[in-house]
């Protein structure tokens, strides 16, 4: 499994700590959040106490979500023609008690401007009385992808989590259905189906008490929906095992209520809420993160963050880069030292035809190679990075070409990453502009399907750019638009050393890229 | 580490060419033959191998073509050296077996011949033909028939060490810097084969090493296109 977090590095950490946070735009303020559901045109989540966000980008959020029944903690799936939302009325100490109920009703569209929009049998599928060990709120679903079974968890702090069936044609109860305990200490679980294994995901921590909650969010797998579920040491979530799969990070504290969002071709994502923004106020606020797999487990990805990089290929190793003459640098002849002064001239008349070949007739020491290193403990001193100023001069004013050229910390391979305000976004992430570091020369997408570098960056969606991490920790990167072109494509090594734009492949790593820092 | 494989090539290889020479002298070495890299091309279409790599091709003994070293290969200098006219027609020629040009003094012969590998092997083609292994330009040339017109595919090539590739006379796809050979390296722009007869011109320079090269077409899914065939028996026409 490949697994590459690349970012973490201490000055890139410094760096985004000081500047404000990418999380999302617009007024994402939210608690409890449902699993975000594309309706129409439209993200939707829905929160305690009614109402809910909803996005046209996944980006940036607004209000205007309705949920009628407030309580708390909903939760949303898409089965069908019908979109069914599950939510607590009461219990999870709501004045003072445990005794809860799961409602379940559903509804053709989440839309509130479609005619079709409107809460249908609205059925209690499980409660709790208040003295038994559950409180019946915090509902979430899963559809069993290997046998379209629909099962709901809910559960609280407060005695275990629980486990019912549900009828998918109708979202109630399966008649003679019995709630099974599947954890305990835990909230806000959320089951998902991967690879032969359930993951109940279930929020662990505390909840409500802003910048000091210390909410997160764990895991156990099982090879059956009943469970046992079991952590990474072999923890039975019955007896409070869980794997961390994220923490608080940055300036945001308290991640819980995970819901998974797959949107196909590898990509993965989760929505969560965290307790405390501390740029916001420390108000609690919706978030989407990439999902990434780990030896089987998930564990949370971190957003792209700005900064300059070099954009390794998966494929080949190499790097992104102008197609511009490489020019060499000061150091090439002193890496073999005690080589010294031999050269490369060799034998006069070499080894073919004399006074033709390129090893003939060379003055010895002369060439090109051994020569020339600092030899019997000679001063080691820096050499100095290249910059731009020694590569750009002799660079083509207009369209510059793209290949992959072995990875080296060169100016024509670096790229300053920035996001684009009022550009608008994608899950989790605005548009992204990528320009050469140091230059205002743009990466774009071309009408023939290819990549380019234009000399200044105009904000044409050709030249913005989605860079979404995908489950084994790489990226796809792919522009917002193709001029003349519908179909989405991604920057893709065609060859390994030539890069393009075409169908992203999730079984080849083609499409796959890595950020480095120089 | 392409430098020191090269420089290691270049310290060590001489003196073992020497010590073989002066042997070959006093012993009579076997002569140097093309087999088993290569053999004549025959007279019947040869499909591309399994893995759509075209194996028959018209290649140009070598040109001399001192070089210091490979760092030279910068996108400047070799579009330039590779774009020198050598001999007449060097951009349009399609050759017999057995054509011959003159290159500096050089009287140079065009072969015919079916690669046994996936890959040409430049170097064993000129070692086997007595010839400059070192600091050479080859030239190849194919000619590709295609059972109907094929758009959206691409040249992939891979060449030790750079080349240049031109596809019905364009220049379609170019390998800068010192390159090994990599299958599918470098791959062109979306092109368009036409129906019957296409024409694919190569140059692959090298200083030290083992000259080579591969090249296939490859469809938009980035599968190998198959169904072609070459026939050099009219290569001519």
């Amino acid at each position: 499994m490949k697994f590459r977090i690349l970012l973490a590095s201490a000055a890139l950490i410094s760096f985004w700590s000081a500047r404000p946070a990418l999380a999302l735009d617009g007024a994402p303020f939210i608690h409890d959040p449902s699993t975000v559901v594309w309706c129409d045109g439209k993200y939707y989540t829905y929160g305690t106490g009614g109402g809910g966000l909803m996005s046209e980008d996944g980006w940036t959020w607004t209000n205007g979500a309705v949920r009628p029944g407030g309580g708390a903690a909903p939760d949303v799936i898409h089965i069908g023609e019908r979109y069914y939302v599950a939510y607590a009325s009461t219990g999870g100490g709501l004045g003072g008690g445990h005794a809860g109920a799961i409602h379940v009703m559903w509804t053709k569209t989440l839309d509130p401007k479609s005619p079709d929009f409107g809460f249908k049998d609205n059925n209690i599928v499980a409660s709790s009385d208040g003295v038994e060990d559950c409180d019946a709120i915090d509902p979430s679903f899963l559809l069993d992808p290997t046998d379209g079974r629909l099962w709901l968890t809910y559960g609280t702090y407060f005695g275990f989590i629980r486990l019912v069936e549900l009828d998918p044609k109708t979202g109630t109860r399966l008649p003679g259905n019995e709630a099974l305990n599947v954890a305990i200490d835990c909230e806000a679980t959320d089951l998902i189906y991967r690879d032969g294994w359930y993951y109940l995901l279930g929020t662990h921590g505390t909840c409500c008490d802003g910048a000091n909650s210390t909410y997160n969010i764990r895991v156990g797998r099982s090879r059956k929906v009943t469970g046992p579920y079991l952590d990474n040491i072999g923890q039975d979530m019955l007896q409070g095992g869980g794997k961390l799969v994220v923490a608080a990070s940055g300036r945001v504290t308290g991640p819980g209520h995970f819901g998974l969002m797959d949107l196909g071709d590898g990509v993965q994502k989760f929505s969560c809420h965290y307790e405390a923004d501390l740029d916001r106020g420390g108000r609690s606020v919706l978030d989407i993160r990439p999902l990434l797999w780990k030896d089987g487990w998930p564990v949370a990805g971190d957003n792209f963050k700005e900064g300059t990089y070099q954009i390794q290929s998966e494929r080949s190793g190499y790097a992104l880069e102008l197609a511009v003459d490489f020019v060499r640098m000061a150091g090439g002849r002193g890496g073999f030292g005690g080589f010294g002064g031999r050269g490369r001239g060799g034998p006069p008349g070499g080894t073919n035809a004399p006074g033709t070949n390129a090893f003939g007739g060379g003055p010895p020491g002369g060439g090109f190679g051994f020569g020339g290193g600092p030899r019997g403990g000679g001063p080691i001193t820096p050499i100095a990075s290249q910059t731009l100023a020694q590569v750009s001069s002799n660079w083509p004013a207009g369209n510059i070409d793209l290949r992959l050229g072995d990875f080296m910390f060169r100016p024509h391979q670096e790229w300053t990453i920035t996001p684009v305000a009022g550009a608008g976004g994608y899950p989790g992430s605005p548009y992204f502009k990528i320009t050469i570091a140091g230059t205002d020369r743009a990466l774009a997408a071309t009408a023939d399907a290819e990549v380019v570098t234009v000399p200044a960056f105009s904000g044409a969606p050709e030249q913005l750019w989605r860079i979404d991490q995908l489950t084994d920790g790489t990226y796809r990167i792919m522009p917002k638009a193709v001029p003349n072109s519908s179909e989405p494509l991604v920057l893709t090594a065609v060859g390994a050393s030539t890069p393009t734009l075409a169908k992203f492949d999730p079984s080849s790593d083609k499409g796959r890229w890595n950020f480095r820092m120089p | 580490m392409n430098l020191l494989r090269k420089i290691a090539v270049t310290v060590f290889a001489v003196p073992t060419v020497f010590a073989f020479q002066s042997h070959s002298a006093e012993a009579e070495a076997p002569a140097r033959s093309l087999a088993p890299y290569f053999a004549p091309a025959t007279s019947s279409p040869k499909a591309p191998d399994n893995e759509g790599f075209i194996q028959r091709w018209l290649l140009l003994e070598p040109i001399k073509k001192p070089i210091r070293s490979n760092t030279l290969f910068t996108d400047t200098w070799v579009r330039s050296n590779l774009t020198t006219e050598y001999f007449p027609d060097q951009f349009t020629v399609v050759p017999h077996n057995g054509d011959k040009v003159t290159v500096a003094g050089d009287e140079l012969a065009w072969h015919a011949l079916d690669s046994a590998n996936y890959n040409v092997k430049l170097f064993r083609f000129a070692y086997g033909l007595n010839k400059q292994t070192y600091g050479v330009l080859f030239w190849a040339v194919t000619v590709v028939d295609s059972p109907r017109e094929m758009k959206n595919v691409r040249l992939a090539v891979g060449s030790n060490s750079a080349s240049m590739w031109w596809v019905n006379g364009k220049e379609a796809v170019d390998l800068f810097g010192d390159r090994r050979m990599v299958a599918d390296d470098c791959v062109s722009k979306r092109l368009t084969l036409n129906q019957g007869r296409n024409v694919i011109r190569g140059a692959v320079i090298n200083g030290p090493g083992l000259s080579d090269f591969c090249v296939r077409f490859i469809d938009e899914n980035g599968q190998p296109v198959k169904d072609l065939t070459v026939n050099l028996e009219d290569s001519g026409k």
